[in-house]
């Protein structure tokens, strides 16, 4: 049984359909990445997931459990957990403020120290900064900020919204090598929506091509990188 | 000399009522960027509950520290009640649609609650007991400050400084801030919004209603116009600090009370209410975001 199932999700801005129809299935275990140009829909169908942007028709299923019409904040507490487009940083909290936002749910003050540990070991440049408000963090730091925020919530899948955005190549592979680690060492699902589709099929199992709201293709990661339409469309070869 | 430091306490004092009410408006205006102008009212119920509550156990002979714990409670709970409701019923429904419209919305509940308690109750002042006690050791200064300024100030003080622990170190607190900072990120974080929303009206009717039984003892009587006045005046405060920033609000407050203290005791008393409207107006000149308002670096 796949973590994550989207089944036929429709999800409208008023009178105009965002996502029309969205199939995808992510096991456990997994990176998949949702690659599309601009204004495809990326950034709808990680808000749909989560709750945010409520979906009209169709089924989000997480570990068996029907969550569409779950409030955004209980699906946290399910072991779902998002990196934002933009990474939302809270701007006036520290950077450990933020980091325990991002336990907000767990009570239990030894684990979350622990992985609040691991977070710096992951990010050493957070642990330099513990004290600083995250809104004076540089993008690539407030990018890790995101992403550990996110990790203390010790998520069984992580969705990550574009973590390439904004930032120069050799943060981005940085950024991206450790999200195949976290994937690695934590066993941590993940489902990344990307632009940058050269470097997000490079560390995903399985790939799906998002175009004007609807799914295009879907395949493995090889497949799609040597695949013809995807070169021209994504790859820019 | 002496006039001056007189006349600089009472505006202490008085800046220190302004501050509990203003920071309900700020708190909010924080949260949910809009201004509470029902706030004004639920400070006028909080006096009234007290009078309420307190004459009743006066009349059954309870003893007076008695009085003022229960009736303090007993007004702190039932403002709480109206600013939870408030947000619930007139608000909530309108929390995706303009900003004009629950501010519309504000208005209609602060003339509907002004109403209620001029039907409800009557439309003359009606004199309210002194709850707070005579303090012996104030005697020697009695003439710079009286018991009831001492009382407020001490009050006042203490709120404050619970206050801002709850915001800097609790949970709840903590939350209140990342709500206020960013909804949408906090709901991914797990925060349930509309508990934090409604926690946030409920501690702001708290600190009105503390403002309302103090203010009463102070002056001495209460009417159901009351809250009109000092919830512009609050609000003019919180806008002078910086709306949405709690050190400004308190410190809009106490520059407030300053000011109306001093302007009445060296120009004239007629102008009382005045100066608070000329300070608001040399705001929105000068500084439209308040002496404290939000203008931190932020990178993007």
């Amino acid at each position: 049984m796949a973590l994550m199932e989207l089944k036929n999700v429709s999800t409208y801005y008023g009178n105009i359909q965002a996502l029309k129809g969205i199939s995808l299935s992510v096991e456990e275990g997994e990176i998949v990445t949702l690659i599309g140009a601009n204004g495809a829909g990326k950034t709808t169908t990680l808000m749909s997931i989560c709750g945010i942007t409520p979906i009209r028709s169709g089924q989000v299923i997480l570990d068996g459990v029907d969550i569409s019409s779950i409030s955004p904040h209980k699906i946290v507490s399910m072991g779902l957990s998002q990196v934002p487009e933009g990474r939302r940083i809270f701007p006036q909290l520290t950077v450990l403020e933020n980091l325990d936002m991002g336990a907000f749910l767990r009570d239990n003050k030894s684990l979350i120290k622990a992985d609040l540990e691991e977070v710096f070991e992951l990010f050493p440049r957070l642990a330099e900064r513990r004290n600083q408000a995250g809104g004076t963090l540089s993008g690539g730091e407030q990018q890790m900020l995101a992403i550990s925020r996110a990790l203390m919530a010790r998520p069984r899948i992580l969705l990550l919204d574009e973590p390439s955005l904004g930032l120069a190549p050799i943060i981005v592979h940085n950024i991206f090598q450790i999200i195949k680690r976290i994937n690695e060492e934590r066993k941590t699902t993940i489902f990344l929506v990307e632009q940058n589709a050269n470097m997000a099929l490079k560390i995903a199992n399985k790939g799906y091509v998002l175009q004007n709201g609807a799914i295009k293709m879907a395949d493995s990661s090889e497949h799609l990188l040597v695949n013809e339409e995807v070169r021209k469309a994504y790859l820019g070869l | 000399m002496d006039y001056f430091l007189k006349l600089f306490l009472s505006g202490t004092a008085k800046g220190s009522i302004y501050a509990l009410i203003a920071l309900g408006y700020t708190m909010v205006y924080g949260i949910v960027q809009l201004i509470n102008f029902a706030h004004g009212e639920v400070y006028m119920i909080g006096g009234f509950t007290a009078l309420i509550v307190g004459g009743f156990l006066f009349s059954l002979g309870v003893s007076t520290p008695v009085v003022l714990l229960v009736s303090i409670l007993a007004a702190v709970l039932y403002s709480a009640a109206f600013g939870f409701t408030i947000e619930r019923v007139a608000y909530r429904p309108l929390r995706n649609k303009t900003r004009l419209s629950a501010l519309i919305s504000a208005i209609g509940i602060s003339l509907i609650l002004q109403n209620f308690i001029l039907l409800a109750q009557t439309e003359k002042y009606l004199s309210f007991p002194s709850y707070l006690p005579e303090l012996k050791f104030l005697l020697p200064v009695r003439e710079y400050i009286n018991s009831t300024q001492f009382i407020i100030l001490v009050t006042t003080a203490i709120v404050m400084v619970a206050l801002t622990f709850l915001i800097k170190f609790t949970r709840i607190g903590k939350a209140m801030r990342a709500t206020a900072q960013d909804k949408q990120m906090a709901l991914l974080v797990g925060v349930n919004i509309n508990q934090v929303i409604s926690v946030t009206f409920i501690i702001g009717s708290a600190l009105a209603a503390i403002g309302g039984i103090l203010i009463c003892s102070y002056m001495g009587q209460i009417n159901y116009y009351i809250g009109f006045v000092a919830g512009i005046k609050a609000f003019v405060a919180a806008v002078l600090g910086g709306i949405g920033s709690i050190p400004g609000a308190v410190l809009g407050s106490f520059i407030l009370g300053w000011t109306e203290s001093l302007g009445t005791g060296y120009i004239s008393s007629d102008y009382e209410d005045a100066f608070a409207f000329i300070i608001l107006i040399l705001i929105l000149i000068l500084k439209p975001d308040g002496i404290l308002g939000k203008n931190q670096k932020q990178k993007v």
